[in-house]
């Protein structure tokens, strides 16, 4: 079989379009960094930038280089942009994953308790940090926060997949619902420890819970990619038959998809990559719900466009709704997931409410 | 002429000592206490940003603010070219700080403790780093003597009346004081003791829990008061109104800088609360110090 039928899947665009369509993406994404490594509270001139940029790629540069930029753009901006377009793509391939194999719009890691159970881990280790947590904050110092929202993330999405197999069977409906039981309990769990929580722990915990992508350094860039990139890479094999899915999981059997390979493979790459960005940037809201429909509403539901676009786009969110939580209050900083709610939800009711005849 | 000029040398000589030792004209200041401190040195003219901590004295007020002492950006800092940035250790998230001191700006964080020793250790440490050591040794000399003419007063009084810190961040029920906490320390200071014990840091107050700790007196920060609705509606809340401090309307509210910030002014938020909790004594008023001129 060389074609799967796209029934069901209005507007999916021919290869041609859709390669076009990505390859716009990619380019909004390479543009959009730039200029996010070229802004900022501190304002350095373009050709500046420019040199300090071609001073680190090891190429002759022009004009002096002024050690406070080069410090600026190399030790602050560059590793916050990297881990700006990681955190996007990640969240947002994570989403659309989620999305195609419950066939529900409304799935996103935060729906179904992934980023629940890393909250959870990660607000448990702010507050117990100081008293029960003391052996395990003293080996992993700084990184204990991050290590425990990985593993909280890791925890819960195996909880959920292993209530919802049977005889070697996963049930896509169970997964669903027992995700969102698990994010219940990982919000009740939340509560408890806001609840124990004093005045700093309580500022710090508002703070992790509306993402940040600050204090973003190239050791956490290097570790998060591979988490992220692994998925970004292999995720695009699983578009035909998240498309089959489309039609019902019997029918994607009958195509011939191994529908349960697809599932573990599909919610491993949610796992990893909504870990890793939990990790480093806490909970950022919108942008898995929400990218996914973006990149519908601009080419069709053909998996083969939504999952890359999907990543394209949260990184060209990420990286736009960044720059504004870094310039809009400086010398202060906005907290991100504010910024990618405040300006993403009018943004895709406007975006809806144009295409609405269209979409019927 | 030669004396003359030798005259001019000598001056230029002293300019010269007197730029390097001030150094440092574009600072950055973290954390309210050390806020103060800087001011109450005589540098405040050099003070260019301030955390969201930092509101004492008012010239902090049309100060640019770098954002909250624990969420700081390391290029909205550096956005305001500072030469020098000294807060406390509490002062984060961690990564910004290694961003700040790859910069190469000078980066000075404090260790805060709750002790007489810590504020003048304190204010010892900010004096140093601003090359103000002896200035310093002023300030703290005159903190530490007011501290100590209290502390000799206060020692031996017998009676050390209960008295319960309420903290109310927004809604929810109010947090009460537990050991090693600023207001813990803060209520030793002043010559009482803390109704609630067997706990660190901060814990939501029941009803029952308040009753069993039947405080004389609460103490709370004018901020706290302020969210739940003045003095009246903390009079009314079940935990303290069934206490003996709710029953004889005996609560108090102070700025939380000044009765918790443990800067300059310490001494003479613990001689106010001295005098709530001890009214009979005769605690003689503190000398007028400068630095406490005035109270936002």
């Amino acid at each position: 079989m060389t074609t799967v039928p796209l029934a069901g899947i209005d507007g999916s665009l021919p290869a041609l379009r859709r390669g076009a369509v990505l390859a716009a993406l990619a380019l909004a994404l390479g543009i959009m960094f730039v200029v996010a490594v070229g802004m900022g509270p501190v304002p350095i001139s373009a050709p500046k930038v420019l040199a300090v940029l071609l001073d680190a790629a090891g190429l002759p540069s022009f004009g002096m280089i002024e050690e406070r930029d080069r410090a600026i753009i190399m030790a602050i901006r560059l590793p916050r942009a990297c881990l700006a377009v990681l955190v996007g793509a990640g969240l947002a391939l994570a989403g659309a994953l989620l999305q195609g194999l419950f066939r529900n719009p409304l799935a996103d890691p935060q729906l179904i308790g992934v980023s629940g159970g890393a909250a959870f881990a990660a607000v448990g280790t702010i507050v117990l940090g100081g008293t029960l947590l003391i052996p395990v904050t003293a080996i992993l110092g700084v990184y204990t926060l991050p290590v425990a929202a990985f593993i909280g993330c890791l925890t819960t999405t195996a909880l959920m997949y292993r209530l919802s197999t049977i005889e070697g069977r996963t049930f896509v409906a169970t997964m669903l619902l027992s995700g969102i039981a698990i994010n219940a309990l990982a919000m009740a769990g939340l509560g408890f420890f806001i609840f124990m929580s004093d005045d700093r722990q309580l500022r710090d915990i508002t703070f992790w819970m509306m993402g940040s992508l600050s204090g973003a350094t190239w050791k956490q860039v290097m570790t998060v990619a591979p988490f992220i990139l692994l998925p970004c890479v292999l995720v695009p094999g699983l578009a035909r038959a998240l498309n089959a899915f489309i039609l019902g999981e019997r029918d994607a059997v009958h195509l011939g998809f191994d529908t349960e390979t697809v599932k573990f493979a599909a919610i491993g790459a949610v796992a990893l990559a909504v870990g890793a960005s939990v990790a480093v940037s806490g909970t950022i809201g919108f942008v898995g719900l929400v990218v996914p429909h973006l990149i519908r509403l601009l080419g069709g539901a053909d998996h083969r466009l939504v999952l890359p676009g999907s990543a394209l786009i949260g990184g060209v969110l990420l990286l736009a709704a960044d720059l504004i939580a870094r310039i809009a209050v400086a010398p202060a900083e906005l907290p991100i997931g504010l910024v990618t709610s405040a300006l993403g939800g009018p943004f895709f009711l406007w975006l809806l409410l144009s295409r609405r005849r269209t979409l019927g | 002429m030669l004396l003359r000029l030798a005259t001019v040398a000598a001056t230029a000589a002293l300019v010269l000592a007197g730029a390097a030792a001030a150094a440092e004209t574009r600072i950055v200041t973290l954390g309210g206490s050390v806020t103060e401190i800087v001011y109450a040195l005589g540098a405040g003219e050099r003070v260019i940003a301030v955390d969201t901590t930092s509101y004492h004295p008012v010239a902090t007020h049309g100060l640019p603010k770098v954002g909250y002492l624990r969420q700081l950006s390391a290029e909205g800092i550096l956005s305001v070219r500072p030469d020098l940035i000294v807060g406390l250790e509490e002062a984060g998230p961690p990564q910004t700080l290694v961003q700040l001191r790859d910069s190469g700006t000078r980066l000075q964080l404090l260790p805060d403790r709750f002790t007489a020793d810590g504020v003048t250790a304190k204010i010892r440490a900010v004096a140093a780093t601003l090359g103000m050591a002896e200035r310093g040794e002023t300030l703290a000399a005159g903190v530490a003597a007011d501290l100590s003419q209290i502390e000799s007063i206060l020692a031996g009084v017998r009676r050390r009346p209960k008295v319960l810190f309420l903290l109310a961040t927004s809604r929810g029920a109010p947090l009460a004081s537990g050991s090693e906490t600023a207001a813990d320390a803060m209520i030793h200071l002043a010559g009482g003791t803390n109704a609630v014990s067997g706990y660190r840091g901060y814990k939501p107050l029941s009803v029952e829990s308040a009753v069993a700790a039947a405080p004389d007196l609460v103490l709370m920060m004018q901020q706290s008061v302020d969210t739940l609705g003045g003095v009246e509606a903390v009079l009314a809340l079940p935990s303290i109104a069934a206490t003996p401090a709710g029953k004889a309307r005996r609560v108090f509210a102070f700025d939380g800088l000044y009765l918790l910030g443990f800067g300059p002014r310490t001494a003479h938020a613990v001689s106010e609360v001295a005098r709530l909790l001890h009214p009979n004594l005769p605690l003689p008023a503190l000398p007028a110090r400068d630095w406490v001129a005035t109270r936002p």
